[in-house]
């Protein structure tokens, strides 16, 4: 695992408070994790500050799973 | 109208977690005030709390991973956590789970708060300071908002009756029993989860109210001596944080399923000062008012009330224009009845202060037995009503009266009655 995807994973389970294991790649925040529409607002924000980038609204909007998080900080930071 | 009585009752605050365990120490004449321990007060005048006990729950500690998920406690402001340990604690006492949609629908939430989330606002402002709009988050709104208490209470628990809530200062959570009493009165509920929550131990509610001159300053180094009502050396109120909770329920919903019944909330008085924002008439007409207008709705005159459950807070100023009012009101009777203020043991809980004082009221009735003032020492006024210094005293109590006033001259008295059919 990446150190981004890491990073990323640690977020989710702290913010969702899920077990680890279901933090997958192609865990949906709000199918799978059960966040709701403001939890994934706050996600968002948490890893704008982790990783010290921004987000705008309508790429937040697309990330929906913890892949797409990862992909789109990797590609971000990149 | 539909006679309520009360089938529930649950209290977090500086005597503990758990109405019996808050109530044995308030008899055992315990102080919950201590030096405040989990911020900085060491630039403010005021530097003592009466702060809610925490620990791992047991002992009447509070442990608020028993009522909130944690993941969810960071969301909220502390007087949401402490309004759903008060109204878990209201629930499972009066054993009322509504599940069915009737059961749901006829239920219904009133929980206020004096000020809400005070100090999750100071930290969002902070925050916005340093760091910028963006660093905002989506739970800064929905957990800071006075209504949010009943909010998540009626999320916990199903109850999708009436969802309302008050802010009248520290005449919250009379007001908000009062109100919830008439939802069923009327018939728009059969039961109402009613109280009052509150977080206010923090620098700025601290700073704000030294800046009014409401808060003690001259008992920081001994903090169980501070809040000593009708005492000539009182100086201020003491803060208090937690939340008190009652279930109310039409007498004949409660009858139908068996509920045990404490007591029966009679009388309900609302007045207003028209005088001054934080301080009261000093004719005290607003409090008289405010007690004639429950007795009159209660139906019994004041020669009947055995017990009051002072507002006293323990300030040079309105102690003695509370007491003047009482005694106007009781008239002759005044030799015979017992007035004590709680506050001395449990600080001001501001917008929960009402609703623990209204518990400790039916308490009385239900025990026979009246809970002390502490620290009157000295009383400052001649009165022949009895301040219950000191000790708690076993008397009998079949009707209670509980003052509640707030900032802007807003008044509430309740009366409550011992149950007979």
């Amino acid at each position: 695992m990446s150190d981004i995807a890491a990073r990323v994973n640690k977020i989710v389970i702290e913010h969702l408070g899920v077990d680890a294991d279901k933090v997958i790649e192609s865990a949906n925040f709000i199918d799978d994790l059960g966040a709701d529409s403001l939890d994934t607002v706050e996600l968002v924000m948490a890893f704008e500050e982790e990783f010290s980038v921004e987000i705008p609204d309508d790429a937040a909007e697309t990330i929906r799973t913890v892949g797409d998080a990862v992909a789109f900080i990797s590609k971000k930071s990149a | 109208m539909r006679r309520v009585v009360i089938t529930g009752m649950g209290m977090v605050g500086p005597l503990g977690m758990g109405v019996e365990h808050s109530w044995k120490r308030l008899i055992a004449g315990e102080s919950g005030a201590a030096r405040v321990s989990r911020i900085d007060v060491s630039d403010i005048a005021s530097q003592i709390a009466c702060e809610i006990p925490r620990g791992d729950g047991s002992n009447g500690t509070f442990n608020p991973d028993q009522w909130m998920d944690p993941k969810d406690q960071r969301k909220v402001d502390e007087f949401i956590v402490y309004g759903l340990a008060a109204a878990g604690e209201a629930l499972r006492d009066a054993n009322w789970a509504p599940e069915s949609h009737e059961d749901q629908t006829r239920t219904g939430v009133l929980v206020g708060s004096g000020i809400g989330g005070i100090g999750g606002i100071y930290d969002a402002s902070v925050t916005l300071l340093e760091k910028g709009p963006r660093r905002i988050s989506p739970f800064f709104i929905p957990g800071r908002i006075i209504n949010l208490a009943s909010g998540y209470i009626s999320i916990a628990h199903g109850l999708k009756g009436p969802n309302h809530s008050v802010a009248t200062a520290c005449s919250t959570g009379a007001h908000a029993i009062g109100d919830a009493g008439r939802l069923i009165m009327l018939g728009d509920a059969d039961v109402m989860v009613a109280g009052g929550a509150e977080s206010p131990i923090n620098r700025l509610s601290l700073a704000g109210f030294c800046a009014c001159r409401a808060l003690s300053t001259g008992f920081n180094e001994t903090p169980e001596k501070a809040s000593r009502p009708y005492d000539r050396d009182r100086d201020g109120f003491v803060m208090g944080e937690g939340a008190g909770i009652v279930v109310l329920e039409a007498l004949e919903h409660a009858l139908a399923r068996g509920a045990k019944i404490y007591g029966e909330l009679v009388g309900y008085g609302l007045s207003g000062d028209a005088y001054h924002i934080t301080s009261p008439a000093e004719d005290g007409d607003g409090a008289f008012r405010c007690m004639t207008a429950a007795l009159k709705r209660a139906g019994v005159s004041a020669e009947d009330v055995d017990y009051v459950n002072a507002h006293g807070t323990s300030t040079p100023l309105g102690d003695e224009i509370e007491l003047r009012a009482v005694e106007r009101l009781l008239g002759s009777r005044r030799n015979s009845v017992a007035m004590s203020a709680t506050k001395s043991a449990t600080g001001h809980l501001l917008g929960a202060a009402g609703a623990i004082e209204a518990i400790f009221s039916v308490l009385a009735i239900r025990d026979g037995i009246v809970p002390p003032t502490l620290n009157l020492d000295h009383p400052s006024v001649e009165t022949s009503i009895d301040l219950v210094p000191h000790t708690a005293k076993k008397r009998k109590v079949d009707i209670a009266l509980s003052n509640s006033f707030g900032f802007g001259g807003t008044n509430a008295s309740l009366v409550f009655r011992r149950y007979e059919a």
